[in-house]
């Protein structure tokens, strides 16, 4: 068994506005061990993109961590990277212990500024001598099958499958333990897309990441390439269990209304038919009562309405939030 | 009996101002939609799809080749407004942005009451909002819910359904349905679907659903026409080009889409 690289404790952080609080992640609680892929799944607005943030400690104001604590493996120690400031984490941390795929990434290269400059930025902020890590680049860029000649470039020369290789690449150039990736493939096209995850494994296999979390709408993304999957609904944990089991058996109605809204082309699909979640995602800043998918819940119950289901470990290493499963039904 | 003929389609663009270039984004295609056929047209973007799309709904005009829709030509047999007016009607859009479909200073039952001007037969006010009122009752909305409420203030899923509630109005022979489903949240997809299938199955229309998504063109079509750079290069049932791709684009296409009930083998 492994240890936990990341733990993340009762975490509860809030969008504060001047007099409303927008509750994105609410007291969550998991852990990331070492050498695993886990995939984050939920709606839009169910605080996914707030959860990374989180684990990056990129916190910027309205956004604020009201409550719990997030601990980091480095150097055989944990560290509390949420008691420390940004910039903190930011000089220790980022690029080196973890790193961020951001959403759309293939958009967020300055399209004027060369691709070289970015790794001698990185070089700058970690004092490393540019020319080793440029060195160290051009053979990152030609893992990721793209030609070295391409860091002498501007981005907007390059199509958008190859500049989400070329982000890959110069986010792993430090070898991250934690690459954190949010949505990272919804911007391609499926031949792209399988690239990506490609190459996302063969850096995992190869040991230049340690562990993945892999933030996305899409179930079927994660059922290729996490070992576990964590279903989050506003703003909370819903369910989190290896993704096998839950693909052959979810146990929170919500992991089974987003599976069974999953469009892929397989007979199995055909068979089973597809159904609608009635009703949208609450709004965060006066959640539900209870459980907070109650209201959309085909088999709420009244005590749902009252309490808050507790994520508890049901089947080993199945933990779901759920009173169908729980004790305190009556 | 066929709905639709389409035969030896091409569409040039002649672009660039002083070197022009031309691209053929559509070349040479034909196929057939039978009356409630469900057809989905997949590619990815850059296949000619819309292309194919727009030259159907007589929004521009083909370089070469012939559509025949319900035994008229549609570019040369329809002369007059009046058999304008009734092609309109008779072969209709769902598109793949519902923001854009609906203008913002209006509320947006605009759009049905638009809907009266294309129909043959005059109503009065009051029977019109009956009309009106029953086919939102049709897309599973309270007419309450949506009379008199500007854009801004319902869901894109919403809106994609207001949008099928005029194909109830009109009862189109033809529904030609482009990424109907691509920008609504994934939980309230399959009631779109839903009501496009229930429309088919009671009014008999023919569906052509214009897509990149191959688990949506798998689970509702009858056939499926694959396209890549402007030709057709698959036409086949769903379980054939799906389970059993012949061209090798439909087999990359097909093994690069990751699935729920089993694993790609090669990542």
């Amino acid at each position: 068994m492994s240890e936990s690289l990341v733990k993340i404790e009762n975490i509860r952080a809030y969008y504060k506005l001047k007099n409303r609080e927008v509750k994105a992640v609410d007291n969550v609680s998991f852990e990331i061990m070492e050498n695993e892929i886990i995939g984050v799944v939920g709606e839009s607005g169910c605080g996914k993109s707030t959860l990374s943030n989180v684990l990056l400690n990129n916190i910027i104001k309205p956004l604020t961590i009201v409550g719990g604590r997030v601990l980091f493996k480095s150097n055989g120690e944990y560290v509390e990277i949420s008691s420390l400031t940004r910039e903190e984490v930011r000089e220790r941390f980022w690029g080196k212990e973890m790193s961020l795929i951001p959403q759309s990434a293939m958009n967020a290269l300055m399209p004027t500024i060369k691709l070289s400059k970015y790794v001698e930025h990185l070089a700058q902020s970690h004092g490393i001598p540019k020319n080793e890590l440029l060195k160290k680049a051009r053979k990152r860029f030609e893992d990721v099958d793209l030609d070295p000649q391409w860091l002498n470039r501007y981005p907007f020369e390059l199509s958008g499958g190859m500049r989400q290789r070329a982000v890959i690449a110069i986010a792993t150039l430090l070898n991250p333990q934690l690459l954190i990736a949010d949505e990272p493939t919804s911007a391609l096209d499926v031949v792209n897309q399988k690239v990506f995850l490609k190459i996302l494994l063969e850096m995992k296999r190869q040991g230049i990441v340690k562990s993945i979390i892999f933030v996305t709408h899409d179930i079927a993304t994660i059922r290729q390439i996490a070992d576990r999957m964590l279903v989050m609904y506003a703003g909370k944990i819903m369910e989190i269990s290896p993704v096998d089991k839950i693909v052959e058996k979810p146990l929170n109605p919500y992991t089974e209304g987003l599976l069974n809204s999953v469009l892929t082309p397989e007979p199995e699909i055909k068979k089973r038919g597809i159904t609608t979640i009635p009703g949208t995602p609450p709004n965060l800043i006066e959640p539900p009562s209870g459980c907070r998918f109650h209201p959309r819940c085909p088999k709420a119950m009244s005590v749902c309405k009252e309490k808050e289901p507790k994520l508890v470990e049901i089947e080993p290493q199945r933990k779901v939030a759920c009173f169908l499963y729980s004790e305190e039904r009556a | 009996m066929s709905r639709l003929v389409v035969k030896n389609l091409s569409k040039v663009f002649s672009i660039g101002f002083l070197a022009r270039r031309n691209v053929e984004a559509v070349k040479n295609i034909s196929f057939e939609v039978k009356e409630k056929e469900i057809i989905s047209l997949v590619g990815e973007s850059g296949s000619g799809k819309s292309t194919t799309a727009k030259m159907l709904l007589r929004l521009i005009h083909p370089t070469s080749g012939k559509i025949v829709f319900e035994g008229k030509d549609i570019w040369n047999d329809i002369k007059t407004n009046q058999e304008l007016k009734e092609f309109r009607r008779s072969l209709h859009a769902v598109f793949q942005d519902p923001f854009a479909s609906f203008n913002p200073f209006y509320p947006v039952e605009r759009t049905m009451w638009q809907a009266f001007r294309l129909m043959d037969k005059e109503y009065s006010k009051n029977e019109a909002l009956e009309l009106i009122k029953d086919s939102l009752v049709k897309v599973g909305l309270d007419p309450k819910d949506i009379l008199g409420k500007y854009p801004h203030q319902i869901s894109g899923g919403q809106k994609q359904r207001i949008m099928i509630a005029r194909c109830w109005l009109l009862k189109p022979k033809f529904i030609i349905a482009d990424e109907p489903t691509s920008m609504i949240d994934a939980s309230s997809r399959g009631g779109i679907i839903k009501l496009l299938l229930k429309l088919r199955e009671e009014q008999g229309t023919s569906i052509m659903f214009i897509t990149h998504d191959l688990g949506l063109a798998y689970y509702v079509s009858d056939r499926i026409l694959v396209m890549k750079e402007g030709r057709i290069v698959e036409d086949g049932n769903p379980d054939d080009v799906v389970l059993n791709p012949q061209h090798e684009y439909t087999k990359i296409l097909v093994g690069s889409i990751p699935k729920l009930y089993r694993k790609l083998e090669d990542i």
